[in-house]
């Protein structure tokens, strides 16, 4: 398959551009719900995104791109859910997408008839939103799960904390991994779970992060769940897991070129109109050399995503490897930009009024976010085999 | 089974009836790799059985009509073949800047004669061609070049010396910028054939770093390049003074070599292959190691895109100064980290054991990555004026 979009893919590409250009701007979303005062007198709304614009997401087709047409949804595979993904990395728009429509969604293929029944509908249709829950630190360390579900009855007694859970406190449904059987540091004795968020026992600290958007470290106190709460088989949730992380960690990158790409135009474009010392800055050559090393540095990080894409929907066996390298690449690649940018907007790169700081915080928020090139650059040695 | 499968099929019969499996090893040194010409002999019967088969089932330019040699395969049918040789490890059975930049110079701008004529013969490894650009005087600044041809009638007298050369002493043929009007800078500049043992042609190696010489200072005293070689071959590629057309075109040609976009034997992890040779890895190594492996994989990703857009015309046409830039400078860190991970082993200048000292020779190489077809300075301008349109670039 040519490493570029067809012709579908860049109709959807040129729609949600559109879409997210004009609906999801950072003055009509990021700063609007950044800046929102709740009627306590508190600033900035509880969700971190508005659900006018989930709705519109769902009336866009957004919402069930990843569902099976079975089930729904429009059936498309990545590259086209990477497409909006970049969209909203570039207008930095606030939304449930990456962890409802392509995580959650990704876990929900592999569920029972009963809880896709029970879950889909309100993802396509822009009235649900889902989290998931698989840190416990402060790092991304899916490998050691120590949150347990016990055997109770005909289900499970799930307890232990969850960290970094994105808008865990705003989400109708979180699919937690937690551990069955084994130890901590196991691969096997993993479960996944579709935890209704209404069940007893689950508590959230949601907390407001650099980017503005809102995760929490959420609580599960002996939350009593039915057996059919299990998605997959019960200790054989690692490779649905497995999905559910290349799916995030390619969706998380595809966004993360969209915020790169966005960093760099906003910061290309200002070399272009600013003066200094009589002449416009993007006339000095050891401004260009540095856009032009960024400008290389994107478009390849941007060529592995697409192919790290195209490998998870045909199911290839280094899919895992690449969606790592795909990672690795766009947090290096989008720092680089972030950086670049806010330096060479100079002074005003630092105030809050200009956007160029918003991409720096969105930037490290999303590097952060299922595994940082450190975590799966030492992923690529351990799969290559050193 | 699509057409596109079928084709897949028969070219894995026919490399497996066809390819020796010596062919199928690495290269290990530069006689492994064969660049055919006048005076050119085969390593081993192996490497021989390889290129005829390639040269009679077109393979040597697979992507080249048929009436010039090649085997008219499509884009998609020459990526299967590229897909399918690099799955049993082929070698490419004829190396040739004829191939590599000619070709596609003659491909694009040349008369039907010149095609016929130069094409099969570079086609079937029978000339053996070098490139005449840079000057003492002209190396990031080419186009202020002044090896001057004459108009003598019948003839250019071509007065001048060329640098950088590569195997000019090795090859027949050159194809060379040579000013043919002193009174514009761009355009007077002509694209010219001929042969290298045309009386006042020499060539002398120049000693490298790497205690290698395959480039050469190449001198013309008093050389008379014919205006025609017969009815329709003309001495000149394209138009006369309008040479620094086909020069940029073919610069393109050269950057993607350089930058080894076509090459798909990158695609292991570096740091597996060393750590078989190593052992043991320091962690800072292997670290680093990672996140060169990292970039590489990426690259690849981007060579493979960037390919499959120059087929159907979407690739920015500035976008081979990127390819080239980033290619070399990986290149280069490939180098270092294989030399580190040699460690004093990698020093051994002449040892059997190191083949020569292939690992040091060959690090010192690829520092000429980054300045040889455009210096990554140049590559970086390229990208700033024509990609992101800076302004003053």
């Amino acid at each position: 398959m040519p490493l570029y979009y067809d012709d579908d893919q860049v109709m959807l590409a040129d729609t949600a551009r559109q879409f997210m250009a004009e609906e999801g701007a950072i003055a009509k979303q990021l700063r609007h719900w950044r800046d929102h005062v709740n009627q306590d007198g508190s600033v900035g709304c509880k969700d971190g995104f508005g659900h006018d614009l989930w709705k519109q997401f769902a009336e866009m087709g957004f919402t069930g791109m990843l569902v099976a047409e079975a089930d729904g949804g429009l059936g498309m595979g990545h590259v086209e859910a990477g497409i909006v993904l970049e969209e909203i990395g570039r207008n930095l728009t606030p939304s449930p997408f990456l962890n409802s429509a392509v995580i959650a969604a990704t876990a929900l293929a592999q569920a029972s008839d009963d809880l896709r029944g029970r879950y889909l509908p309100g993802l396509i249709s822009g009235d649900s939103v889902f989290a998931v829950a698989v840190d416990e630190g402060a790092k991304h360390r899916p490998e050691r799960i120590a949150c347990t579900a016990e055997k109770s009855g005909n289900g499970f007694r799930l307890s232990g904390t969850k960290n970094f859970v994105v808008h865990g406190a705003s989400a109708d449904m979180i699919v937690v991994a937690a551990r069955t059987s084994g130890a901590d540091n196991d691969a096997d004795g993993i479960t996944l779970f579709a935890v209704p968020k209404d069940a007893a026992g689950i508590s959230h600290d949601a907390v407001r992060l650099v980017d503005s958007s809102v995760a929490a470290h959420t609580r599960f106190d002996n939350v009593e769940l039915d057996g059919d709460a299990v998605i997959g088989e019960v200790d054989g949730g690692r490779e649905v897991l497995k999905k559910m992380l290349m799916a995030g960690r390619v969706g998380a990158a595809a966004e993360g070129v969209g915020v790169a790409r966005g960093a760099m135009d906003m910061t290309v474009d200002y070399l272009k109109q600013r003066k200094q010392f009589g002449q416009l800055i993007g006339e000095f050559q050891a401004l260009q050399h540095r856009a032009a090393h960024l400008y290389s540095e994107v478009e390849i990080a941007r060529a592995v995503v697409i192919k790290a894409q195209q490998l998870l929907d045909a199911g290839a066996d280094n899919a895992d490897l690449m969606a790592s390298v795909a990672k690795a690449k766009v947090a290096k690649a989008a720092g680089l930009a972030v950086k670049e940018g806010v330096q060479m907007h100079g002074g005003i790169g630092m105030t809050d009024e200009y956007d160029i700081g918003l991409y720096m915080k969105r930037d490290r928020a999303l590097q952060e976010f299922l595994g940082d090139a450190y975590y799966h650059a030492n992923r690529v040695a351990e799969l290559s085999g050193y | 089974m699509s057409d596109l499968d079928g084709f897949r099929a028969e070219t894995r019969t026919w490399l497996e009836a066809n390819c020796p499996p010596e062919m199928r090893e690495p290269v290990r040194d530069e006689a492994d790799i064969y660049w055919g010409g006048r005076n050119a002999s085969f390593k081993n019967d192996a490497q021989k059985a390889w290129f005829e088969a390639c040269v009679a089932k077109g393979y040597t330019v697979p992507a080249w009509p048929t009436e010039y040699g090649g085997a008219g395969l499509t884009p998609p049918e020459a990526k299967v073949l590229r897909e399918e040789m690099a799955r049993i490890g082929a070698r490419s059975p004829l190396s040739s800047f004829g191939i590599w930049m000619l070709g596609p110079a003659l491909l694009h701008f040349g008369t039907e004669e010149q095609k016929l004529r130069f094409l099969n013969e570079i086609a079937r490894g029978e000339i053996r061609w070098c490139q005449g650009y840079s000057e003492p005087g002209s190396g990031s600044d080419l186009v202020s070049l002044q090896t001057f041809g004459e108009d003598h009638g019948d003839h250019w007298l071509v007065n001048g010396q060329k640098i950088w050369t590569s195997y000019a002493d090795k090859a027949d043929w050159i194809f060379c910028l040579v000013r043919t009007d002193k009174n514009d800078k761009y355009r007077g500049i002509s694209f010219l054939l001929f042969d290298m043992q045309t009386t006042g042609v020499s060539t002398k190696p120049i000693l490298l770093i790497s205690g290698n010489s395959p480039f050469c200072e190449t001198f013309f005293d008093d050389v008379k390049v014919p205006k025609s070689y017969g009815e329709g071959i003309p001495a000149q590629v394209g138009e006369v003074n309008r040479g620094w057309d086909v020069a940029k075109y073919l610069l393109g040609h050269e950057r993607e070599m350089i930058s080894g976009a076509d090459s798909s034997d990158r695609t292991a992890a570096l740091g597996a292959v060393m750590k078989r040779h190593a052992g043991e890895l320091d962690p800072i190594l292997r670290a680093e190691l990672a996140m060169f492996d990292v970039d590489a994989l990426a690259y690849s990703a981007m060579g493979e895109k960037f390919l499959d857009e120059v087929k159907v015309g979407k690739a920015h046409p500035a976008q081979p100064n990127m390819m080239k830039y980033a290619g070399t400078e990986l290149n280069k860190r490939r180098h270092e980290l294989m030399m580190s991970v040699g460690g004093s082993r990698n020093l051994e200048w002449d040892s059997e054991e190191t083949r020569g000292g292939k690992p040091s020779r060959d690090w010192l190489r690829t520092k000429a990555n980054s300045i040889e077809g455009g210096t990554s300075e140049v590559m970086l301008n390229v990208i700033a004026k024509r990609i992101l349109d800076l302004p003053g670039a």
